[in-house]
């Protein structure tokens, strides 16, 4: 369980691209790119959220099982929200009870 | 018989530190367990006193006591302090986090100070809460709907959204302590297949607090800002959803409802075998059991919503998986009560609540099945069959498990015994006064009356009295313990370390423990609940 250490320059490089990313979605919310809006915050947001997992959160250099369990189970449960969730938006057009 | 000490005292827990300090710093999981102990009490009385008023009003059709506003806040608050300041926290913070280590023979939790953190979480969101309720309340449900909540409501929405979302920190924090211990802290020997199945309720239960609270929080958070800032989340004229909030709140909220009933069905794992003498039935089915419920609990929140507008095919599917959630529940109470077949039973206080939640329990997930299938939902939807259903869960079951266990491991926590006498009148008491504050309302929820309206039509009057009745007997029979386990503190017998002679490692440790629990580690070399090699308990005496 060797723990392994992380200069320091590589935490404000990560802080700096996520600053650059926040700049960039907000700047892009003044485009209207018509349906891609929404793709394209989801997609920039999505990076973010794996540059902290990955570094902050020191999962690219662990080997811990358990760590990949919790990523693993954390994600299926998103999947779960936004799967079912689904089974309403796709058929909301189809009637209601 | 005079509780002097003679011998000078033995140290342990309660007696090693004193003054208000050594409490409110300390890192010692049983006592944090009882600074959870006493502020959850406090927020239970909270709770009950805005039930009785509740039930004050219902007493008469016409609205007299309270106007319709003042109404809306009384249940709403009854509703937030119940569930977000008492049930959430009751076992888990109390019993789990005195029991936890003890029953896996560790010295504390694996982070101490994160779980003193969590206490403080707690205190803070309680004192923003109760300065809501003091200034002025919350009236939009204990479910924040929207667009009532990010909208229209003018009371305090942001400050009890915050309270709760400060809880949930709280409650967070528990959930990851608990997970990280049971996996790292375990004895020698104690394998998982010999874990008590306490700590595998508890394990699930963690498994919900930590992926399902977060969502709440987020989502409460939304609700904040799309009243405070105007962000366009629910609101349809700005291209919200308003039912993407019911999505996202009861995704917590109805796993939620198994924070509150698996810990309870945790004790009763212990408390059967104990006082039937006998190990439990199916030992790994009511472990996977938990785990299931945990999981299959995160599929079914949409039953919450079949008149909401929602598509007919979610409903379709939701329905069915709602079926699905009661197998694991159904196994367990086949379980219990094959545990008790040609056992050796003795009716003690805490087999009694046992009992009452055995039967409780089952009453409301029967309910909950009537629940599930479309066709009745749509004729009970928001009527009292709704609200007598999860009382007899959230009440019948979550908090007749509390007191069970409450009965069961007081002589560890205090040292002392109880007076068995009062213990089982309480007990009766409080299945009484239950069931005739709730069930006259599943009733009055099947022939049409609504909730959350200060006044109804005068036929239904005569259930209503009944209900008002029961409530004040329910609430003698909860006023009742907490007189006698503060007069046991001082005047009740001492007990010695295993009054029951229960298995669980928590009873081969002093009464009450050490402070690090066990003088040496103990080493674990049998199976749970192995009590055809223990003794039987001396006879239980009545106290006059
Ligand atoms: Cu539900």
């Amino acid at each position: 369980m060797s723990e392994h250490i992380i200069p320091t320059r590589t935490y404000y490089l990560i802080w700096i691209s996520l600053m650059c990313l926040t700049v960039i979605t907000a700047a892009v919310a003044f485009v209207d790119l018509g349906q891609f809006n929404t793709i394209v915050a989801l997609s920039i947001a999505t990076l973010k959220a794996l540059l902290v997992v990955l570094f902050f959160m020191h999962l690219k250099y662990t080997n811990e099982k358990m760590s990949k369990v919790a990523v693993i189970s954390a994600l299926f449960w998103l999947v779960l929200l936004l799967a079912l969730s689904l089974t309403d938006y796709g058929w909301r057009g189809a009637g209601a009870v | 018989m005079s509780s002097v000490a003679i011998t000078p005292e033995r140290e342990h827990y309660l007696n090693k530190e004193y003054g208000i300090s050594s409490w409110l710093l300390t890192t010692d999981h049983k006592r944090i367990a009882l600074l959870y102990l006493v502020s959850i009490t406090f927020f239970f009385f909270i709770g009950g006193f805005f039930a009785l008023l509740i039930r004050l009003e219902l007493l008469t059709p016409a609205g007299d006591l309270v106007q319709a506003d003042t109404y809306n806040k009384l249940f709403t608050m009854h509703g937030q302090t119940m569930i977000f300041f008492f049930l959430i926290p009751s076992i888990p913070a109390v019993l789990g986090n005195f029991l936890v280590p003890m029953m896996i023979g560790a010295k504390d939790l694996a982070f101490p100070r994160i779980n003193l953190l969590s206490w403080y979480l707690y205190i803070i969101a309680g004192i923003i809460y109760l300065h809501c309720i003091l200034t002025g309340g919350v009236d939009v449900g204990w479910t924040f709907y929207t667009p009532l909540s990010s909208g229209f409501s003018n009371t305090k929405v942001i400050e009890a959204g915050v309270a709760v979302f400060i809880n949930g920190f709280s409650s967070i924090l528990t959930g990851l302590n608990f997970v990280v211990t049971i996996h790292r802290m375990r004895a020698p020997g104690m394998t998982w297949s010999r874990l008590p199945l306490f700590i595998w309720s508890h394990y699930a239960t963690s498994i919900i607090m930590l992926l399902g609270t977060p969502v709440l929080a987020i989502t409460l958070l939304l609700v904040v800002f799309e009243r405070a800032f105007g962000l366009g989340i629910f609101d349809p004229t700005r291209g919200g959803d308003p039912l993407l909030f019911q999505h996202l709140f009861w995704f917590y909220s109805h796993p939620a409802v198994y924070i509150m009933i698996l810990p309870s069905m945790g004790v009763i794992s212990e408390v059967v075998p104990c006082f039937s003498r006998k190990r439990i039935f199916g030992y790994h089915f009511v472990a996977l059991a938990s785990i299931a419920i945990a999981v299959i609990g995160f599929l079914v929140w949409a039953h919450h919503m079949f008149v909401a507008g929602m598509s007919l095919y979610a409903a379709l599917i939701f329905s069915l998986l709602s079926y699905l959630v009661a197998v694991p529940s159904a196994i367990k109470v086949f379980n219990w009560t094959a545990t008790m077949y040609k056992g050796s039973i003795s009716f003690s206080t805490p087999m009694l609540y046992a009992f009452g939640f055995i039967g409780l329990f089952t009453m409301g997930g029967l309910t909950g099945l009537f629940l599930a299938a479309l066709g009745i939902d749509v004729h009970v939807t928001d009527t009292y069959f709704v609200i007598a259903h999860f009382h007899y869960i959230m009440v019948g079951g979550a908090v007749m498990g509390y007191l069970a266990g409450m009965h069961f491991w007081w002589p560890k926590i205090s040292g002392r015994i109880y007076p068995e006498g009062w213990g089982r009148l309480a007990a009766l008491i409080v299945f009484i006064g239950f069931n005739l504050t709730f069930f006259p309302q599943f009733v009055l929820g099947y022939v049409g009356m609504p909730r959350r309206y200060w006044q109804y039509s005068q036929e239904f009057q005569v259930l209503n009295v009944l209900s008002t009745a029961g409530s004040t007997v329910l609430a003698v029979g909860y006023l009742l313990p907490m007189v006698y386990f503060l007069w046991s503190m001082r005047y009740g017998k001492l007990a010695d370390d295993n009054p029951w002679n229960a298995t669980g490692l928590e009873w081969r440790t002093a009464s009450p423990p050490p402070t690090y629990n066990f003088d040496e580690t103990p080493v674990v070399t049998w199976e749970a609940y192995d009590y055809e090699n223990m003794p039987l308990p001396q006879e239980v005496t009545l106290e006059r």
